[in-house]
């Protein structure tokens, strides 16, 4: 394994609720990644400003306002505004099975539910992660 | 044989010690045998747990200091628990739909969700709304928006209870003028406005400005409603969203009481009378899965707070010492899978809910870890609680499990417990400097994530989830959607409000808030008045962030 994954977990929106994202930027700190937690209510225009200071691997956000399919949209676009475009997004929250796979077949990758263990999460992006960089690895 | 009869005193000895040595030789299941908390439970509960308690000191009777037992005489023989299902989705004509049909269908008193952009003090088109008006609860921004929420409904004969807390003095000056509006004197108004900002700090996260500009109005409303909007209820002190965050039972507890008492004493500084302003505060708990010391926990509740206002506040008014409560069944517990079984989860907690002597209640619904409830999931749930009420026969003892050697030594080691951080929060200066270090905000984090390690362990087993599991097929209910219409909606409903109301008028009543906030006028009265020239909510909260500033939350991650 090459360096750390660096992880970004956001809160777009005016949802207060972060003990999901809470629970999951300590479970991943656990599993060996650096993690950065942007606090509440933020724009998506500051989040990818976030992840681009700091050259960040992957953004999960956590959306319980029902406001994710305005939301993962806004914060993609902002991300490849910034040349952010091939960070790894993905997230969570209170977000219904159809909204979740109409997200899924957008492109913005995998969004995990309530109950998810956060192994499950941890072993996940690491996966996608070490694909990633052994595809790096081989283009140069 | 009397009791006194040396002989039973020797074979009841004898029949403890008996009992030891066959237990500790039997084989038990390899489990966690503790409280839902992570607090060690013996097997079994006798005299010996509860030999200091004195009945006359921390029992007594019901509807009387220190009110373990119930806050009135009668309990649930006098009047059945309020069933007040929270509610509020979309537009506001939807959301009067809605409250149309739950009073049709039995639901005795209102309660009202809001989204999140009213929450937060902003207009339903603002840019910080887009893409959540009108998802999480109802958008509200204007006094346009209250009546349409209100119409039809008799206020005068309802109770309504409003979820909001940063901007809540706004929203009750829209629901004072809506009454006003509707021919209602404010004096026959009777509701809760929940206004509990602390908790908001340390757990919710729906604040408008920082703390103390945020007390401040909270004792305006305190203030102003005790002498105008007497029936009504000016704080509903939470332990819900502190619970919800991931906090223990003890924890959720202490936080709401001391909570409670950092209003009082602001109150106090304020200059009002205790017995005034004291009456009128309302409390909110979780019920959790764990039946015994959820039960527990409302009967410590009551008996803690009774003794704070008498003895350390000296509250002469007997209302002052009451603790009057809603209750919600936690939401937290629920499951995205096999959500049908949240029906089971909602109900027993509901039952301890009512067992601990609660005076209104929500039952979730069983599809709400997907989204906003159906009507039908939400009608199963208000049937639970008359389930309860008319079938079960648990509504006819007081504090059925009083006197339990259990349950009191539960309620006995709850109230330690609250105790001990009453007594930590005051070492480190009181509620606000302890969320100013994120203190609260880590000792919340840090149950939340114990919890959840032993979920992810297997000591905690939660059904669906990490045993009985099915493959996922996925949630097979229907769910509820807000359609995008609404939004668009809204923002034509604020533009043809901003174009044909006395907007001369408007501007004068914004510049009076401006006064008020830098005097020590009462705000909530400008607040009515400026509702009444159908100022917004944004327009409103914009002058409190100019004049007051916005809250930066500490860094506890």
């Amino acid at each position: 394994m090459q360096r750390k994954i660096r992880v970004l977990i956001g809160k777009p929106g005016l949802d207060g609720h972060d003990r999901g994202a809470k629970t999951v930027a300590s479970a991943l700190r656990d599993f060996g990644m650096e993690v950065i937690y942007t606090g509440l209510h933020q724009t998506p225009e500051a989040i990818a400003e976030v992840a681009a200071q700091e050259d960040v691997d992957v953004v999960g956000l956590s959306i319980l306002s029902g406001a994710h399919m305005a939301l993962f949209p806004r914060v993609r676009a902002a991300l490849e505004k910034r040349g952010m475009g091939h960070v790894l997004l993905t997230g969570g929250g209170i977000i219904p099975q159809d909204d979740m796979k109409a997200l899924e077949d957008a492109g913005y990758t995998k969004l995990f539910g309530p109950g998810t263990p956060t192994e499950e999460i941890a072993k996940w992006i690491t996966a996608q992660m070490e694909v990633r960089w052994q595809k790096e690895g081989a283009s140069s | 044989m009397s009791l006194d009869d040396p002989m039973h005193r020797v074979q009841a000895h004898d029949g403890q010690a008996l009992w030891r040595s066959e237990f500790d030789a039997a084989k038990k299941r390899a489990a966690n045998f503790t409280t839902l908390s992570g607090g060690a439970l013996e097997p079994l509960y006798g005299p010996d747990a509860i030999a200091d308690l004195d009945h006359e000191r921390d029992l007594s009777y019901p509807g009387q200091f220190p009110y373990t037992r119930g806050v009135h005489p009668t309990m649930y023989r006098g009047r059945l628990w309020t069933m007040r299902q929270f509610a509020g989705f979309g537009s506001a004509k939807q959301t009067n739909e809605r409250f149309k049909f739950l009073l049709a269908h039995g639901q005795t008193g209102l309660s009202t969700a809001f989204d999140f952009p009213t929450l937060m003090g902003y207009d339903s088109d603002h840019e910080y709304a887009i893409g959540e008006v009108g998802q999480v609860g109802v958008a509200i921004s204007s006094l346009e928006d209250m009546e349409t929420l209100m119409s039809g409904i008799p206020m005068g004969e309802v109770s309504t209870s409003m979820t909001i807390n940063g901007p809540a003095p706004i929203l009750l000056a829209f629901y004072i003028a809506c009454g006003e509006n509707q021919g209602v004197d404010p004096k026959l108004l009777r509701g809760t406005v929940q206004n509990d900002i602390l908790k908001e700090f340390q757990a919710q996260h729906a604040w408008l400005v920082p703390p103390e500009p945020a007390l401040r109005m909270i004792t305006d409303v305190m203030g102003y409603c005790s002498e105008r909007v007497p029936q009504w209820n000016t704080i509903s002190i939470s332990g819900y969203h502190i619970r919800e965050a991931g906090s223990t039972a003890a924890q959720e507890l202490a936080f709401t009481l001391a909570n409670g008492m950092e209003y009082v004493k602001r109150g106090l500084a304020a200059g009002l009378d205790i017995d005034d302003f004291a009456p009128r505060l309302s409390f909110f708990f979780d019920s959790h899965l764990d039946f015994f010391e959820e039960i527990a926990k409302f009967r410590a509740a009551r008996r803690i707070w009774a003794r704070k206002m008498r003895d350390v506040f000296g509250a002469k008014d007997p209302r002052s010492w009451m603790v009057r409560f809603h209750t919600q069944t936690a939401g937290v517990s629920l499951t995205a899978q096999q959500p049908e079984n949240n029906i089971v989860r909602v109900a027993f907690q509901a039952l301890a809910a009512v067992l601990g002597g609660t005076q209104s209640l929500h039952t979730n619904s069983m599809d709400e870890t997907l989204a906003l409830p159906t009507e039908k999931a939400v009608k199963i749930a208000l049937r639970t609680q008359q389930i309860i009420a008319e079938e079960i026969e648990v509504a006819h003892v007081a504090d059925p499990l009083g006197g339990s050697y259990f349950v009191e030594a539960l309620t006995n080691k709850l109230e330690a417990e609250a105790e001990r951080y009453f007594a930590e929060i005051d070492r480190r200066g009181g509620v606000v400097p302890c969320i100013d270090s994120g203190y609260i905000q880590r000792e919340i984090h840090r149950s939340a994530i114990a919890y959840q390690a032993a979920v992810e362990r297997g000591s905690k087993k939660v059904v669906g989830v990490n045993c009985y599991t099915e493959h996922d097929k996925g949630p097979t209910i229907d769910i509820l959607r807000i359609d995008a219409s609404v939004e668009r909606e809204q923002h034509e409903r604020l533009a043809a409000l901003r174009k044909r109301r006395d907007n001369a008028r408007c501007k004068r009543e914004l510049d009076a808030i401006r006064d008020a906030c830098r005097s020590k006028d009462n705000l909530l009265e400008r607040f009515v008045a400026a509702a009444h020239a159908y100022c917004t909510l944004g327009e409103i909260s914009d002058v409190l962030r100019a004049e007051f500033g916005v809250y930066k939350e500490p860094k506890i991650l």
